[in-house]
């Protein structure tokens, strides 16, 4: 039953379809009691969309994005992304999925602190064997992108959130993905500086046409850059809509 | 990930804790620095053994006598499956030289002969002189002797044991041991000064030349002229007797060339003093004397065995017994067994370096597994401090597995992490074991010296130990490396983000 469910998942996937779970399920042990974090989540993400995933903590949404992140496995149900079906990957492929495709930035930044800003942009250049030379290229550009390509000999503790987050940022384009993939990223951050963060984060949506998932349970801040607000709850879908994102500068 | 930044990585690694990386390698490092320093220590304790041993000449000569001297000449009653008995002449000399792994052939040369220094008036001193081939400068008696050795092959030059220096001095016997030095004093009274060799030249009577010129085969002519072996009273032995009284017995008549024995006297520089008999070998009784072998051999000394040529004349000369020098003291046997195959008698001492070969082998295992616990309690170092790092990085090792590592490629990381300790580790302990062993030995060598004995060098650390102990320091860290690598690799990162 699964796999023709998963099969069904591929042939529903378009060409613009970029992310696709079908009756995602997660668990956990818990002594002798089993925690469904993810509870057959079924959900789809065009290209280029920007989606918000809210909802309570414990409503399993940060679980939703590791397992569309291909850092932990679903129990059931399939997630196909950019054509590939997450659960038929070997740990290696699963690795180079991650390397190559999605692009994550958390919460509390997750910069190496031993490492330099460039070194930690270069970081993921190294797992993906990108040579030295387009590595320096790319991580300039990528730093210059998002404003900070003055600081790159600086040490993430000699740096604000913001700045933390943008050279996260960073450092998640460097390997140039498809899908960016955010976790909180605005939560340890105040709200200007927050709002610094979703405009850079729009931009990359838009010009580099990255599919952007972002979790959140502050639903203002969403509700003024996503396509579409997804609700969860309990590892359950509750509710999607499509919002309209309020236009940037003109609009104001 | 490409092998730099695997190295780099793991160096930046290394070097964020840096105290406790280089405790731990310095830990890997004392561990192979045992293991270096005793196995050094063993290794230059059986090389000494065996280098004594090979010098002494003991295991790598094989002595060829005549079957012919053994046999009371009758040759048709042996049925033997090897092969005829052949005089020990030139051509037998000539056919072991050409052998494989035969070194040098040279007669056992002993003859007696008088000695006085030249400078006295005093009545010489009676002695046996033994011949020595070039190859001897090598055996142990030269390790750490007075004056040079011989200038030539055939320089009329003597070197004698410091004993008889003594002798020729008039001074008392060494009580505390006979080979003790002379003193620089002594010594300078004998170097370069000349010593007066008296001896009895063997001349033939036959016709023509030196050697006895025997036409007839034996048997064919019986004669009975009796051997002119006036003044040799000191070479008759007992065994010459017994054969006599057996060659009469058989009425074996052969025909006996005789000689006449010419008093001849030699003048020797003496270059050379020794506190031990060189190329000491199977040579039995006590030799004094030394001329070179070449030399030796052109003076036609007459020698202890050179009656029985008399009784038993060949046409060519023959020796009394051939000494066979062996490159290898290994392929002994097998010359030793050509030899008999060719209707010699043979004889040669049993190997005695393969037991020792044993004994070694196993004193440097037991050094070695002792020296190994160091190196194993240090591995447990090793265990530990990468343990430790993981749950250091567990938040960094899941960064990395978010940005594509794959556990392979974080397991290569714990993995160069502890190779890089042991080679560092192992460098650090071949240097320290070589001073340790260095030490040990110069100490050892200093209390030698201070009780007036010759310092040895008992400590080798040859290339194949040094590959090994930074092989085996490598490995072992691999090893060690092994468990908290696949820790680290089966790391999930979704809860090691999570990680505060």
């Amino acid at each position: 039953m699964e796999t023709l469910e998963i099969s069904k998942a591929a042939a529903n996937g378009t060409e613009s379809e970029s992310v696709r779970t079908v009756s995602v399920v997660r668990h956990y042990k818990l002594g002798r009691s089993i925690i469904p974090a993810v509870d057959g989540v079924s959900l789809a993400a065009g290209r280029g969309e920007f989606i918000a995933l809210l909802g309570a903590s414990g409503s399993g949404k940060s679980t939703l994005l590791s397992l569309i992140a291909g850092l932990d496995r679903p129990n059931s149900g399939a997630i196909v992304v950019e054509g590939q079906n997450l659960a038929t990957l070997t740990s290696h492929e699963l690795a180079q999925y991650r390397r190559h495709t999605v692009g994550m930035v958390f919460q509390s930044f997750n910069l190496v602190p031993t490492m330099t800003l460039y070194e930690n942009v270069e970081l993921p250049m190294r797992f993906a064997e990108v040579r030295r030379r387009e590595r320096r290229a790319r991580a300039q550009e990528a730093l210059e992108r998002v404003g900070l390509s003055d600081r790159m000999k600086h040490r993430p503790s000699e740096m604000s959130g913001g700045e933390q987050q943008r050279a996260a940022l960073a450092r998640a384009l460097v390997n140039r993905p498809k899908i960016l993939l955010a976790d909180e990223p605005t939560g340890n951050l105040d709200s200007k500086t927050g709002t610094e963060i979703m405009d850079l984060i729009r931009e990359l949506n838009r010009t580099l046409g990255m599919t952007v998932i972002m979790v959140t349970h502050e639903r203002p801040l969403a509700e003024r850059y996503v396509s579409r607000l997804v609700f969860l709850g309990d590892g359950k879908l509750l509710s999607e809509s499509v919002n309209k994102p309020v236009q940037t500068g003109v609009a104001q | 990930m490409r092998t730099y930044d695997l190295l780099e990585l793991a160096g930046r690694n290394l070097r964020e804790a840096g105290l406790r990386n280089s405790l731990t390698t310095l830990g890997i490092g004392v561990g192979v620095a045992s293991l270096v320093a005793m196995l050094s220590l063993g290794i230059g304790l059986q090389k000494l053994a065996t280098r004594q041993l090979g010098r002494s000449g003991l295991f790598d000569t094989v002595v060829v006598t005549s079957r012919q001297d053994s046999r009371g000449g009758r040759f048709t009653q042996s049925v033997s499956t090897t092969a005829q008995p052949k005089p020990l002449d030139d051509a037998a000399r000539q056919s072991f030289e050409k052998m494989p792994n035969v070194a040098e052939v040279y007669p056992n040369f002993s003859a007696v002969g008088e000695v006085r220094l030249d400078s006295s008036k005093e009545e010489g001193h009676f002695t046996v002189v033994g011949g020595l081939p070039g190859s001897a400068r090598e055996s142990e008696s030269f390790d750490d002797f007075q004056g040079t050795f011989f200038s030539g092959r055939e320089a009329q030059e003597v070197i004698i044991l410091a004993d008889f220096g003594r002798e020729l001095l008039g001074l008392p016997p060494e009580p505390r041991s006979s080979e003790q030095k002379l003193t620089t004093d002594q010594a300078n009274q004998l170097l370069g000064k000349y010593v007066v060799l008296r001896y009895h030249e063997r001349e033939s009577n036959q016709s023509s030349g030196v050697k006895p010129a025997v036409a007839s085969p034996a048997g064919s002519t019986p004669a009975a002229s009796k051997p002119a072996a006036a003044k040799t009273s000191a070479e008759q032995d007992t065994k010459q007797d017994t054969k006599n009284a057996e060659q009469s017995e058989d009425a074996q008549a052969e025909s006996m060339p005789s000689f006449n024995l010419l008093p001849r006297q030699l003048k020797l520089k003496v270059v050379g003093i020794v506190t031990s008999e060189p190329n000491r070998g199977l040579r039995q009784g006590r030799t004094p004397v030394f001329l070179p072998i070449v030399l030796a051999e052109s003076l036609n000394m007459i020698q202890a065995g050179d009656l029985r040529n008399i009784l038993r004349p060949t046409q060519n000369k023959t020796y009394i017994a051939l000494i066979v020098r062996v490159a290898k003291s290994k392929a002994v046997p097998q010359v030793e067994e050509e030899i008999k195959k060719q209707g010699f008698g043979a004889f040669s001492i049993v190997d005695a370096s393969a037991g020792l070969r044993k004994f070694f082998w196993f004193l440097d295992m037991f050094l070695g597994i002792f020296s190994s616990m160091a190196l194993a309690v240090a591995s447990l170092g090793i265990v530990n401090t990468l343990v430790m790092a993981i749950l250091e990085r567990r938040r960094e090792i899941g960064i990395m597995k978010a940005l594509g590592a794959s556990d392979g490629d974080v397991k290569r990381i714990f993995f160069v992490e502890a190779g890089s300790m042991g080679i560092l580790g192992g460098a650090l302990g071949v240097g320290l074991g070589w001073t340790i062993g260095r030490v040990i030995n110069l100490a050892t060598n200093f209390y030698l010296r201070q009780q007036d004995f010759r310092p040895e060098n008992f400590w080798v650390v040859p290339w194949w130990l040094v590959a090994f102990a930074l092989g085996f320091s490598v490995f072992v860290s691999l090893v060690a490396g092994l468990y908290p690598a696949s820790r680290a690799a089966k790391l999930d990162p979704v809860q090691a983000l999570r990680h505060e």
